[in-house]
């Protein structure tokens, strides 16, 4: 099976090699080595719209706040709309206005409006409203972070803008498919790995010098804010970890309990998993809960430097 | 007729539904091919150059297959 496995990723790779056509597109899908072939002439002609930005907030309607107080403070919030059930119709942006006197402080609560008043089609993920779930991650006016621990700009005249995280497949609305994050995550075994017993039978203990180590990582909620903040992340997706999964797996190489650090760090010591970190350190700009992804990664590549 | 890798991938995606039917209980795997069938079916009218929405559908259909695939399920619905 192994024998026939190889062969035909010899194979594949000599099917990449041939001489380059004149006519190359890129596809999303970089792992498809068929992808840079010549195409029929009946899709070369493509459509230069087929690519673009969603359809403005100007080209869309605006559903506006149902019944206004008297000294409103009218705030308008662009969303980001996609309705997979439609898969041919174009993303678009959908202007709702909202009375922030009725609003809580939060884009949360703006989000949770509109959806119980306005519109119930709007999709989004949320959970705790408190920060420590981490659903209700979403790149709100450009800075990826948490809707329930983003305050709502208070000056009406600004509009903000909210789209799901960035360079992620997107489920609908708001909502990114994440399943390839948790199988990073999955990847670095994120449990303690132990082959002897703890001396006395009881739990596995350790001193507090070893116990603080474990501060500023186990904090990780794993949103993803981090992971789709960076440039890295984006280009290599399916190889690199990201910042958010390293940021895990340096938690249990620093774990004293763990037995399996050679291990852990051999499985990361490629081109692709780890050294994609170019320390652009967008990750520890972006985190909501205020951790620094990029000293992990740093600690990470100092104890493959040194050992 | 020279095929592009999108095209590929979505006979790739068909071939790959037609095999996972053969592992089904045989009494039901008309069922299994006829709802993969109709899934392709329902989005003929795709316009090939709208490659967004096709890889959309791709990466949905394997999603399906991939829950679909599972030896726990053992008929399906025939609309």
């Amino acid at each position: 099976m192994a024998a026939t496995r190889t062969l035909a990723r010899l194979a594949t790779r000599r099917i990449a090699a041939r001489p380059a056509s004149v006519f190359t597109r890129s596809f999303a899908s970089v792992s498809d080595t068929h992808a840079r072939d010549p195409l029929s002439k009946a899709a070369e002609k493509i459509d230069p719209k087929v690519i673009t930005k969603p359809i403005p907030e100007s080209q869309t309607s605006t559903i506006k706040e149902p019944e206004p107080g008297k000294d409103a403070k009218i705030k308008t919030f662009h969303i980001y709309r996609w309705n997979p059930d439609e898969p041919s119709s174009k993303p678009k942006m959908q202007t709702y206005t909202l009375d922030l006197n009725k609003t809580g402080p939060m884009m949360l609560d703006a989000l949770i409006r509109i959806k119980n008043e306005v519109d119930p089609t709007l999709t989004f993920r949320r959970s705790c409203r408190e920060g420590i779930c981490g659903s209700c991650a979403m790149n709100i006016d450009g800075v990826n972070t948490l809707a329930c621990l983003c305050r709502i700009p208070t000056e009406t005249t600004k509009e903000s803008r909210i789209y799901p995280l960035p360079h992620m497949y997107v489920v609908k609305d708001l909502v990114p498919d994440m399943t390839n994050f948790y199988k990073q995550y999955r990847s670095v075994k994120p449990y303690l790995q132990r082959e002897t017993a703890s001396p006395d039978g009881r739990e596995f203990r350790q001193s507090k010098e070893d116990r603080r180590k474990l501060d500023g990582l186990y904090e990780c909620i794993l949103c993803a804010c981090c992971s789709t903040s960076c440039p890295s992340y984006w280009w290599n997706q399916e190889e690199y970890l990201g910042p958010a999964v390293l940021l895990q797996s340096y938690r249990w190489i620093a774990d004293s309990r763990d037995e399996k650090k050679p291990e852990r760090l051999d499985a990361l010591n490629n081109s692709m998993s780890l050294y994609r970190c170019h320390t652009i350190l967008n990750c520890s700009r972006t985190c909501p809960k205020g951790l620094n992804p990029a000293l992990a990664i740093a600690e990470i590549k100092k104890s493959m430097a040194f050992t | 007729m020279a095929r592009s890798g999108l095209q590929r991938d979505v006979l790739a995606l068909y071939r790959q539904c037609m095999k996972a039917v053969q592992q089904k209980p045989i009494e039901n795997r008309d069922n299994f091919r006829s709802f993969a069938r109709s899934e392709f079916r329902h989005h003929l009218a795709v316009s090939k150059k709208d490659f967004g929405t096709i890889e959309y559908l791709i990466r949905k259909g394997r999603r399906q297959l991939e829950i679909y695939e599972d030896p726990g399920i053992r008929n399906i619905s025939n609309k």
